[in-house]
């Protein structure tokens, strides 16, 4: 049923056009119907004195089901991970103080990566605002910077409005997380609540949508070009514009590179795809934006130019990241940029462009994908084509069991010997894609394993990836992955970590088996702090500054024991070491029908390739 | 360079907050700011007077405009505006100097709102190079106290 449709058919049910008005009751119970009214059916959330009325009153909803999280931390990353494998607002909540100053890490993470989440807090009760009460903070004030707006209730009358506009907020335009705090003496106060029909924020204007003249100067650039490229970021996903970016990379013929947030946007085994690109992206995919350079080993030698890169970006729904750039003055430095995004704030805010359009990305690609269905592109690129297929082949992301492997302490402590059964990282990956046909959503923590989870794993389709790619927040994997596994019951959900980063919210294993949440857990074990490692031995020389995760006085043992954690939260688990033993391993993981953590021991002197060092250029790319 | 932005917003609690932390996030000092209900009273005006590169104040500008409680946003760099300022200053003068200084004050239309016996307390309007004027003409007597409104600006149309 088309849009227009629906709206009719809601115009001609409805009795009037005036607000409803409910029957009186508490003012925690208001909540939960506007949470209702709002579509919600999962809230996680964490119990305490000034949120445990919105518990009692959660009790009695047919509609929501309440998940405890073991920490508040956990239960917002999982709202997050239900919300980026929805596309939907996830839910969390708190009580006041400690509980909310938990909930601040997820939302930070929400605002840097563009999640819809709402965060509910309890507060104080009024009378006790600003008197330094017990668990008394100012979370309205704290959160100011990493929200896209917040609320406090200030009276229960108000409630029914603001819950409707913190989803209305959360979910449309540029997403992002919107908080409601909630004083105690409100929950408990007795009021009949007006439901409002409409909503009405003069200062919150729908996006906007680029005009065709603009959208035309688009398709003359098109034509001009050579060398077209398309940068394409987690816009997509949320403008919900992957299929329209399809048609219209396939009717032009421009190649694609996305951002990690990207990922998925097109299928990465496409003949267009160049995966991902930036720091660790792949180095076709930077050759293609920035021109190919010969290898320098000094940042302050001259950039001798190979080939050519991009000579029109189409960037959409990017933000050009600083993990993407590089040095930005020197990222398509000779190309003409246009940039698409739904936040005119992200105009020329990292990098100047020629070509600014403030539009709704999915308005916009339609538009232009009518435009040449219309007349079509006369050109093919072929020339471009030749040399993207070129640099594909000369590199293509690769791995091999190296000198450094063979020598580390890993193989001494841990190998017996076996230097043919070392199992690297990337190849539990690539495993893994192999065993779930390239269909799993994955999720992952921070660090090396989440790097090589963007690398290894070949991803079809949006929301595939749900990754803290601009916070960088280790410990969102395994309580993200309860929130898509909740979401998507039917998709086979695995969190990529790391030992540092499972190790952070490992305590939402007892989430995991007490609600029966089968999120599974492919835990990377290098015993190190990978990524801190790898800069370590690139720029530090190898010095330790407390990358160490193992016990110093017994190297030998695999420290912590995630298999001995798992089985006291009663989840199933084992290690692997040996090589020989991965496949079936992996195999009984992804059959099992509860939570499962597969520690897999791996050396920490693998590097993640490949690299484009901090603030440098394509031209200093180790590969 | 110097911006005087003016911002419509909602009159709601939280809103100061709001713009004032767009500026202080970014390592931005705001020379004045003036903040009052504007004919309609669910609109509040803001009146900011700012320093900062272009690119910056540019972003500001656009991350203002982000704000939900925003209603509008004009930079008066770009515009035809007129603005004035107020001033309370509390000058020192004796039997010998207090009729200069009333004197100045009638020249600059300011207004003598307080006399003691030791000082004499001028208030004056108007935009900003005459009430620096004014203001430096004061120093030779000896300030003791000033306080000011910052600038309040308006589109001329």
């Amino acid at each position: 049923m088309s849009k227009t449709k629906e709206t009719l058919k809601r115009k001609v049910t409805s009795p009037s056009k005036r607000s409803e008005v409910g029957a009186p009751r508490l003012g925690s119970e208001i909540l939960v119907e506007a949470l209702e009214r709002e579509g919600v059916d999962t809230i996680f959330a964490y119990p305490g004195g000034a949120s445990m009325e919105l518990h009692q009153a959660l009790t009695k909803s047919k509609k929501i089901r309440t998940i405890l999280p073991r920490h508040e931390q956990g239960g917002a990353f999982a709202a997050e991970g239900y919300a980026r494998a929805l596309g939907r607002a996830g839910v969390c909540m708190a009580t006041s103080g400690p509980g909310a100053t938990n909930l601040v890490t997820a939302i930070a993470d929400a605002y840097m990566d563009s999640v819809p989440l709402v965060a509910l807090t309890g507060q104080v009760p009024q009378a006790m605002i600003g008197k330094g009460g017990f668990q008394e903070t100012d979370f309205f004030g704290m959160t100011l910077p990493v929200v896209k707006h917040s609320y406090l209730v200030t009276s229960v009358q108000e409630l029914p409005r603001v819950i409707k506009e913190a989803f209305h907020i959360a979910q449309t335009g540029r997403p992002g997380p919107v908080i409601v705090d909630f004083p105690k003496n409100l929950q408990q106060e007795i009021s009949q609540p007006v439901w409002p029909r409409d909503i009405a924020l003069r200062g919150y204007p729908a996006p906007k949508h680029a005009d065709d003249l603009v959208l035309n100067e688009i398709i003359g650039l098109i034509e001009k070009a050579e060398r077209p490229v398309l940068y394409v970021g987690g816009g997509i996903i949320s403008g919900e514009a992957s299929q329209e970016l399809r048609k219209f990379a396939n009717a032009t013929k421009i190649p694609v590179t996305t951002t990690l947030m990207g990922c998925g946007a097109v299928p990465e085994e496409d003949p267009l795809s160049l995966r991902w690109l930036g720091m660790h992206g792949t180095a076709y995919a930077n050759w293609a934006v920035s021109g190919e350079f010969k290898h320098r080993n000094s940042a302050s030698d001259p950039m001798e130019k190979i080939a050519d890169g991009a000579d029109l970006l189409l960037a959409l729904g990017v933000r050009f990241d600083d993990r993407v750039t590089g040095r930005v003055d020197k990222f398509c430095e000779t190309g003409t940029i246009v940039h698409i995004d739904v936040d005119a704030s992200e105009h020329n805010k990292n990098r100047r462009v020629q070509l600014p359009i403030e539009s709704d990305v999915k308005y916009a690609l339609q538009r232009l994908n009518a435009m040449i269905s219309r007349r079509p592109i006369r050109k093919q690129f072929t020339a471009w084509h030749k040399q993207v297929a070129a640099w594909k082949k000369k590199a293509p992301l690769g791995y091999r069991v190296t000198e450094e492997v063979l020598r580390s302490q890993h193989m001494l402590d841990h190998m017996d010997g076996c230097s043919d059964q070392v199992i690297l990282p990337q190849m539990a990956i690539e495993m893994l894609y192999e065993l779930t046909g390239g269909d799993a959503i994955l999720t992952t923590g921070v660090g090396q394993h989440q790097m090589w989870a963007g690398q290894y794993y070949r991803y079809k389709e949006p929301r595939q990836l749900l990754t803290s790619a601009g916070l960088g927040a280790m410990g969102f994997g395994y309580p993200a992955a309860l929130g898509a596994k909740v979401a998507r019951p039917d998709k086979q959900v695995i969190d990529i970590d790391g030992d540092g980063s499972f190790l952070m919210n490992i305590q939402e294993l007892a989430t995991a088996h007490i609600e029966n949440i089968a999120a599974k857990a492919l835990v990377l074990n290098n015993q190190h702090l990978g990524m801190v490692v790898q800069w370590e031995d690139r720029f530090y020389a190898g010095n330790r500054g407390n990358t160490y995760l193992g016990d110093p006085t017994n190297m030998k043992q695999i420290y912590p024991d995630f298999v001995g954690i798992s089985k006291s939260f009663n989840v199933p688990s084992e290690r692997v070491m040996f090589r020989r033993d991965l496949r079936g391993a992996l195999q009984r993981m992804l059959d099992s029908k509860e939570p499962y953590v597969l520690d897999v021991i791996t050396p920490y002197s693998e590097h993640v390739l490949p690299f484009i060092p901090a603030g440098k250029t394509v031209a200093d790319m180790i590969y | 360079m110097r911006h005087t932005i003016s911002v419509l917003v909602e009159n709601k609690f939280g809103v100061l907050t709001r713009v004032a932390g767009l500026f202080s996030g970014r390592g931005y000092n705001i020379d004045s700011l003036n903040v009052g209900p504007t004919q309609d009273p669910g609109t509040s005006r803001m009146t900011i007077v700012t320093r900062g590169d272009d690119a910056t104040l540019e972003q500001i500008v656009k991350q203002l405009h982000k704000l939900v409680e925003v209603l509008d946003v004009q930079d008066f760099r770009d515009y035809e505006y007129i603005d004035r300022e107020l001033i309370l200053v509390r000058v020192t003068v004796d039997s010998r100097t207090r009729a200069e200084v009333m004197q100045i004050a009638d020249i600059f239309r300011a207004k003598i709102v307080d006399v003691q016996s030791d000082s004499l307390t001028v208030e004056i309007t108007g935009n900003e190079g005459k009430v620096e004027k004014f203001l430096e003409l004061m120093n030779s007597f000896g300030v003791r106290e000033l306080t000011r409104t910052g600038k309040v600006a308006l589109p001329r149309k």
